[in-house]
């Protein structure tokens, strides 16, 4: 096999191709806090007693909460932000195939470029 | 003048070829997983509890830590055979391909970036707080340790991990004062976990919340795996990065276990899940001055060893793709007399500033376990790929690691798991991200191969690969 020479790349060229993969990156990581896709689904269950015993909290944890500074009232909103998990399964499907898909084109593209490199490597031994 | 030289692992200055310094030992190793990682135990871990309550925070302590000494055990098989820089992306390369090494350089990249990122929003928020200052950001904290840390680790590697092992070890024995202050044989003196912890509200969330720990369950060990980044600059690799790899497994398995314990006997469940300083929380709460000071330092020295190594992986990683002109090869260099890839620690710079003012830390942290995610599912197939295409005996391996398959099946399926657990609050990123790294592995397939001389990928003296 005859052995694959690289072409050069001219400095405009190599300045372009960083240029690529910063944009790309911070497309992909800024985007999605631009568009506030980021984060769970957390909810605040009001209470209309606001008392340690209505928080379900007993006599030691009221003495750590007010330790660190909280009344009922300022501990209310912490005490009762929950999650609320429910699984989209649209969503989950089609992360499923996203994943699925990148992962399948990557180790089979990794395949056919790592014979080039494996036939090149060995070609005379 | 400096001239990347395209294949060679050195750079050439005045006709000189320079490579990077081979002048760290095991403890250097320690000191570069550890440092990284050790921070997870004084801020992120404890959102594991806010996911699912203080009981899935111990429970996927256990679990992960059994995906991380999975981890642990593949990497010291691959890395003591495979010691190059760049870690995981030179494993990749040798075993899987040129693609499969490109993403997980960036992995790798992102992993630490974004982590470094966590670990500035950390340092300057905890200032911040000590401070109490009305109208005191934490811009200029972070901006001051991410411009200071760079600084260190273009001026050297030997210095920059010195400097770790030190931090690293004050922050380290803090966790163990900690624990033996406040009497962890006795209940109900300081220690109140029968109290705080009861059937009631032990899992708030049932067996999903459990699973939703998983995301900052990960945190506990993120980063341990960075060990490999050093394969090029140790003395000893085949020696050393095992020994540094599992000695701070342990260490790091020991640290979250004495953490979790004293932070759910120490506080509720629904503060501990939302409190960015959980063990400087825990000073507090003894009612010790001293321990109170004792963790604030220690928080910020946690944070400070976590993103110098970082930025010393995420530089190597990114000076990996250079080298081999996955990137552009300006990026190969390395500095003439720091013997450091400072054109790599310099460019991410900016980067982890940017990130650093538009992210916050839960969403930094996020990102940072997505690509890490990513980096264990590969690692997972990388290491029953290499057993096929090198079966014990062929070459020579400085660790093998038993019960193999065994370690791959659990990290295979334990990511599979985070995955899902991940959707349950971040899908939509997870999607964006994996998009990203789907259109760029295009890009580098169809497009920027084509600059990459095909042999030289292979750097091993090893026999053919079984199948091929």
């Amino acid at each position: 096999m005859a052995r694959y020479t690289p072409p050069q790349q001219s400095k405009a060229g190599q300045i372009f191709d960083i240029a690529v993969v910063v944009v790309a990156i911070f497309v992909a990581l800024w985007l999605p806090l631009k568009l506030g896709l980021a984060g769970a689904a957390k909810s605040i269950d009001p209470l209309d007693a606001k008392t340690w015993d209505a928080l379900g909290q007993n006599a030691t944890m009221a003495s750590i909460w007010e330790k660190l500074g909280y009344t009922p009232e300022t501990a209310h909103d912490v005490i009762q932000n929950h999650f609320h998990y429910i699984i989209d399964w649209p969503t989950l499907i089609i992360m499923a195939i996203v994943l699925i898909a990148y992962f399948v084109f990557l180790f089979r593209a990794s395949d056919k470029e790592y014979r080039e490199v494996i036939n090149e490597k060995f070609d005379d031994k | 003048m400096t001239a990347a030289v395209d294949t060679a692992q050195t750079t050439t200055i005045h006709g000189d070829r320079v490579s990077l310094l081979r002048v760290l030992g095991p403890a250097h190793v320690w000191a570069l997983g550890v440092g990284i990682v050790l921070v997870g135990e004084f801020t992120g871990w404890n959102f594991s509890a806010d996911k699912g309550g203080a009981l899935a925070a111990l429970i996927v302590c256990w679990i992960v830590g059994l995906l991380y000494t999975s981890v642990a055990m593949i990497d010291s098989e691959v890395t003591s055979t495979v010691a190059a820089a760049g870690g995981q992306y030179a494993q990749a390369k040798h075993i899987v391909g040129p693609l499969m090494a490109f993403n997980v350089a960036l992995f790798l990249v992102f992993a630490y970036t974004m982590l470094e990122v966590s670990d500035a929003i950390l340092l300057g928020d905890t200032i911040v707080a000590k401070a109490g200052v009305e109208g005191l950001t934490h811009n200029s904290f972070i901006a001051a340790t991410i411009v200071v840390l760079a600084w260190l680790n273009y001026r050297g590697v030997l210095m920059t991990l010195n400097v770790n092992f030190v931090i690293t070890a004050i922050a380290y024995v803090s966790i163990v004062i900690l624990f033996f202050s406040v009497s962890p044989w006795t209940q109900g003196a300081v220690l109140k976990l029968n109290e705080l912890v009861t059937p009631g509200n032990a899992l708030p969330y049932g067996w999903i919340g459990v699973i939703a720990a998983f995301q900052f369950g990960i945190w506990y060990y993120l980063g341990i795996e960075g060990t490999t980044q050093a394969a090029e600059e140790v003395r000893s690799p085949a020696r050393s990065l095992p020994y540094g790899t599992m000695a701070g497994m342990i260490t790091l398995l020991i640290a979250a276990a004495m953490t979790w314990y004293v932070c759910a006997s120490m506080m509720p469940w629904e503060y501990l899940g939302i409190t960015y300083y959980p063990l400087w929380d825990a000073g507090k709460l003894s009612g010790s001055p001293l321990l109170e000071n004792l963790l604030f330092i220690a928080t910020l020295l946690s944070a400070l060893a976590s993103a110098n190594g970082c930025i010393n992986d995420a530089a190597r990683a990114w000076f990996s793709l250079g080298r081999d002109r996955y990137l552009p090869s300006w990026f190969s260099a390395v500095h003439p007399k720091y013997r450091t890839p400072y054109r790599s620690i310099l460019f991410l710079l900016p980067i982890a500033l940017a990130f650093a003012f538009i992210a916050d830390l839960n969403q930094a942290i996020t990102f940072s376990i997505l690509s890490g995610v990513l980096q264990y599912t590969f690692m997972s197939i990388n290491i029953m790929m290499f057993r096929k295409k090198w079966p014990l005996g062929t070459i020579r391996r400085g660790y093998t690691h038993p019960f193999h398959p065994l370690p791959a099946i659990v990290l295979f399926c334990l990511c599979m798991v985070t995955f899902f657990a991940i959707f349950l609050g971040f899908g939509s990123q997870l999607i964006a991200m994996t998009v990203f790294y789907f259109l760029i592995s295009l890009w580098f397939h169809f497009y920027r191969y084509k600059f990459v001389r095909r042999g030289d990928q292979f750097s091993m003296p090893w026999p053919k690969p079984q199948g091929y």
